[in-house]
């Protein structure tokens, strides 16, 4: 009887799941992965499957992060690398948001700068390294300019088009409150175009990164780019290790102040939303 | 049904005069005139692409790309279809928005209440329900103190219980603080519900106009209505039969 029932499009019985699944929460879970990785990088390590020359286990590294750390070479290594690119990262902000706002605010603007700004980012910026050079000499400056040009283009791109984003219908709206052109553009313009000014961060900030191994690799006294350069001139695997790390945790790093602004200055859009 | 405008007695709130607008060949609005008296409530009425919307928007300052005389008091408040909040401020923030010296919480609150949404001062946009919304958006218009009220069909996007609620409050702030009303709709009933003149646009002009004469507050089904209700629909080209 149940069968024919069923044969003609009859009852279904939906059984309810059990709600939440039993064992370990979830970051618990994430960090199995990485940790799972590490001991088998360890056990390979021990076993004498790789040579430490090629890749020092785990355990070593944190050995040579401590002499490292002991000896002061990396505090100084990494001040001199987080001040090219504080530097680097302020210029290229200020650039990119002030001539976005010019060339996203007025038509002359737009018209002089917005062509040759898109035809500026075709250009490889890794390949001005020699121009730069040239121009501002060995030194810190051309090292500044590169990774300010790396976060430029990012910012400028994303500014202006998060400026043409913005609803006409909020515009008229501002307008129609009395709002001057000065307050259409702090009221208005500016807070629709910051999710996409923060996008374009994040990504500048992933390229200053970049620029700094690239800057640091050209006749560095100084940096992490320094020690890397340093360490293989005399063979140490390890020390490129540890400094391949901590250009990782620093990019890490940086993401997490942006996910920080972004969970502040975004409050409004329910994405990011923290409560 | 059609009756002159009685002559005002005073200077009008609003006065337009041989208002002419294209857009490229299509001519929008035709020598347009139209007066409205200090505290009189007006529905203008028309088939969508009548140019209704054209004439608001000039009213309003956001389109001056018009030929003819418009005088329009400094102080308007307008209300949008859609709310058009600022989702990036908060609602009191949003009501306060262009206030010269700025506003304060306080400004917000007491014309926040006056919307029943004093409790929704601290919350985002995107939290607020579509009355809500709306009722913050006329709060932001009330704010300004306005001489004249701009509405844009501000209930169409509502459900049929909202948009009688919405009704009503408008109603009762419009005879609280006594300024001007121009209300654009296509809504015949609420034309009827509203106001003091309807005047009906066809082909970019004024068509003919009829004073509501129904005592307040009205009702549908009150004496008067249907007849006033099939004589608008019979102007549109619409019997009222369904």
């Amino acid at each position: 009887m149940n069968t024919l029932l069923f044969r003609q499009g009859g009852m279904q019985i939906i059984v309810p799941r059990p709600q939440g699944r039993s064992g370990l929460p979830r970051p618990v879970r994430r960090l199995l992965g990485p940790v799972l990785l590490l001991a088998v990088w360890e056990g390979a390590a021990l076993a004498g499957w790789v040579s430490p020359d090629t890749l020092p286990a785990p355990h070593s590294l944190f050995t040579t992060c401590r002499e490292l750390a002991a000896g002061g070479e990396l505090a100084h290594a990494l001040e001199a690398s987080l001040a090219r690119v504080s530097i680097g990262v302020v210029t290229g902000l200020a650039c990119g948001v002030g001539l976005g706002l010019l060339s996203s605010l007025t038509a002359l603007g737009e018209d002089l700068i917005d062509g040759v700004v898109h035809m500026a980012r075709t250009l490889p910026w890794v390949g001005l390294i020699p121009l730069l050079i040239i121009w501002l000499g060995i030194e810190e400056a051309s090292k500044d300019a590169l990774i300010a040009l790396a976060v430029f283009f990012p910012v400028y791109i994303n500014l202006v088009s998060g400026v043409r984003q913005v609803d006409p219908g909020l515009i008229e709206a501002g307008r129609t409150l009395g709002l001057s052109r000065l307050g259409v553009v702090r009221h208005v313009l500016l807070p629709g175009a910051m999710p996409n000014l923060l996008t374009g961060l994040r990504y500048a900030l992933g390229s200053a990164w970049l620029a700094l191994v690239f800057a640091e690799q050209v006749n560095s006294l100084n940096g992490l780019g320094y020690l890397i350069n340093h360490a293989r001139e005399i063979y140490r695997t390890d020390i490129i290790v540890v400094c391949l790390f901590i250009y990782a945790f620093l990019g890490l790093a940086a993401d997490f102040s942006i996910r920080f602004l972004e969970s502040r200055l975004l409050a409004w859009n329910g994405a990011f939303a923290t409560s | 049904m059609t009756r002159t405008v009685c002559p005002p007695q005073s200077a009008p709130a609003v006065r337009v005069r041989g208002l002419n607008k294209n857009f490229g060949a299509r001519r929008v609005l035709a020598d347009l005139d139209i007066d409205i008296r200090p505290g009189e409530f007006v529905a203008l009425l028309g088939t969508s692409g009548c140019g209704k919307s054209t004439l608001l928007r000039i009213l309003c300052g956001l389109d001056t790309q018009f030929e003819g005389e418009v005088a329009v008091p400094s102080r308007r408040g307008v209300a949008f279809q859609a709310p058009r909040l600022m989702p990036w401020k908060r609602v009191w923030e949003n009501v306060v928005l262009g206030l010269s010296p700025p506003g304060s919480l306080a400004d917000a609150a007491s014309v926040l209440a006056e919307v029943m949404l004093e409790h929704r001062a601290a919350a985002w946009p995107r939290e607020l329900s579509g009355g809500e919304a709306q009722r913050a958006a006329l709060a932001r218009a009330l704010v300004r103190q306005p001489d004249i009220l701009f509405l844009d069909e501000p209930f169409a996007a509502l459900d049929a219980l909202l948009r009688l609620k919405a009704q009503q409050l408008v109603a009762r702030v419009w005879e609280r603080h006594g300024f001007s009303v121009l209300l654009v709709t296509h809504d015949v009933e609420e034309a009827l519900l509203l106001a003091d003149r309807i005047v009906l646009m066809c082909d970019g002009a004024v068509a003919c106009q009829m004073d509501v004469t129904l005592a307040r507050p009205r009702d549908v089904s009150g004496p008067g209505f249907g007849a006033m209700r099939r004589t608008l629909l019979a102007w549109l080209g619409v019997s009222g039969d369904v």
